[in-house]
């Protein structure tokens, strides 16, 4: 891979830092009167999603990380390997490992496209869509004609998420939610 | 989708911008100032280690000449100095290439002024009067500061006499930065990495900051002279507010001799960085020989003071075209 000087440090490009691809979230020219410039850089650690800070001297450079993001929908779980195929028409199928999906296990659903992030054709990350909708399968019964007032309940979703719904939520039915959040939106 | 032509700053920025700085002709106007115009390309360009000058080829009456943007007016200013000029004042448009960000902008207009006869101290007091005067909501105390005392309030260190080992450790920790990439760096670099990143930031709440007694090696084109403490220290003072390097001067070098050396020592450590060199300028130094009177003088960066009278976060935000549009 190619090496990036700090002023080629954009947000997004991917970087290799003490062995981990990383994603440079923010970078900022810090340059005392006179004298030496440095570049503080905010990164995300794509292994571990975390965000830390780093300050390199102005014109140091960076291994490149061979990192990409591509669509693919969900397929399967053997119960070791989660499997996904991209959507490119090319029916590539990716294995990916319990530690790369992470908090994404809960919010699975078969043939919706979400984002695997490969580090050098290994996938180290899933990103599911904003919004997905699932059904529910396990909830207190609803209370009819409470639509307008307030109060919710615990209910679980197909995918093995356990949302709060508002009370007049019933087993069965289709709910959109927001994966960022986990919060319900609407019916579905 | 089509081209971002709109201007960053708003008309309404600009108008206020416009306003501030017919305010800095007139204070200098009342102090029997002269304003004064120099050129932006010139045939000597900056030595400093730290500035990537900008530079173009021109067609001039000896050929095809390389001609540098300056980085600051400094040098053709000083050689007004010692042509008789008396005081001097300047809206400079400089460039320093690469430098990009929030307080950065390749381009932009440095408010440079020189006083012959003044002390330091007494261009320290004119500095600070102009910023009170500029920014009219700052009632604060101006408050001064030795680089010495600093260190030793934030990071409980003696800045000349720690070892270069102490110190790479301190600045790798308090600086963010690996230990591996200071390895072989030297004081000066630790110690601008603490100064930008740990000091800096808390200098200039609700003050103006002065900083005076820098380390002699960061003497850039200011004297040298021994401090209370028998300390060989620069004749140089900087200004913070809200944590912002507003202003920078000096007790003028006016030794030819003296300033040729320093050139060559800035030349000697582009070498060793393997940075091109950059000729010193020959004009300057015959200046300094035919006599530039004793002087103070200082570099404020205008967009960033009018960036902080009007309250805004980004320097591009008073720049009509900034670097990303321009």
């Amino acid at each position: 891979m190619a090496n990036y000087s700090t002023n080629e440090f954009k947000s997004g490009l991917k970087v290799m830092l003490d062995g981990d691809p990383c994603a440079i979230v923010e970078n900022e020219l810090v340059k005392p009167g006179k004298g030496q410039a440095f570049n503080r850089v905010k990164l995300r650690n794509l292994m571990t999603g975390r965000v830390g800070e780093r300050t390199f001297k102005s014109g140091d450079s960076l291994e490149g990380a061979d990192v990409m993001d591509l669509e693919m929908e969900y397929l399967y779980t053997d119960g070791d390997m989660w499997h996904f195929m991209k959507t490119d028409g090319s029916f590539e199928q990716y294995a990916v490992e319990k530690k790369a999906l992470g908090d994404t296990e809960k919010w699975l659903k078969e043939q919706v496209p979400y984002i695997i992030t490969l580090w050098n054709d290994k996938a180290i990350s899933v990103t599911p869509p904003n919004f997905i909708e699932l059904e529910v399968v396990e909830t207190d019964p609803g209370l009819k004609g409470d639509t307008a007032q307030g109060g919710s309940k615990p209910a679980t979703l197909s995918s093995g998420a356990v949302v709060r719904v508002p009370l007049f939520i019933n087993q069965g039915e289709v709910l959109k939610i927001d994966t960022r959040s986990g919060d319900y939106v609407s019916r579905a | 989708m089509t081209a971002n032509w709109q201007p960053v700053a708003s008309i309404e920025t600009l108008r206020e911008r416009a306003r501030l700085i017919a305010s800095v002709r007139t204070f200098f106007v009342e102090r029997g100032v002269l304003e004064v115009e120099t050129p932006v390309l010139g045939q000597g360009g900056s030595t400093d280690v730290h500035l990537v000058s900008l530079a173009t080829l021109a067609r001039t009456d000896k050929g095809q000449r390389r001609l540098w943007l300056q980085t600051s007016p400094e040098f053709h200013m000083k050689r007004l100095l010692a042509a008789g000029s008396g005081p001097i004042f300047q809206l400079a448009r400089s460039f320093r290439d690469g430098e990009v960000g929030a307080r950065h902008n390749i381009e932009f207009t440095m408010l440079e002024w020189y006083r012959p006869g003044f002390s330091l101290a007494e261009l320290i007091d004119e500095t600070t009067t102009l910023v009170a005067n500029i920014l009219p909501s700052f009632a604060g105390p101006v408050v001064h500061y030795r680089y010495r005392e600093l260190f030793h309030t934030y990071l409980a260190v003696d800045p000349f006499t720690t070892s270069l080992d102490n110190l790479r450790a301190l600045a790798a920790e308090r600086g963010q930065m690996s230990t591996h990439a200071l390895a072989e760096e030297g004081r000066d670099t630790c110690l601008d990495l603490l100064m930008s990143m740990v000091i800096e930031p808390q200098l200039g709440q609700h003050e103006l900051s002065v900083v005076v007694d820098y380390p002699a090696s960061q003497a850039a084109l200011a004297r040298r002279h021994q401090d209370a403490d028998g300390e060989w220290v620069a004749s140089r003072f900087e200004l913070y507010l809200n944590g912002i390097e507003l202003a920078n001067g000096y007790d003028e070098l006016i030794d030819a001799d003296e300033q040729r050396s320093r050139f060559d020592n800035d030349n000697a450590e582009r070498r060793r960085l393997g940075l091109p060199e950059v000729e010193c300028d020959e004009q300057l130094l015959a200046a300094l020989q035919h006599g530039m009177p004793e002087s103070a003088g200082v570099a404020l960066g205008l967009d960033r003071l009018i960036q902080l009278a009007l309250g805004k976060a980004r320097l591009e935000d008073v720049l009509t075209f900034s670097t990303p549009n321009c």
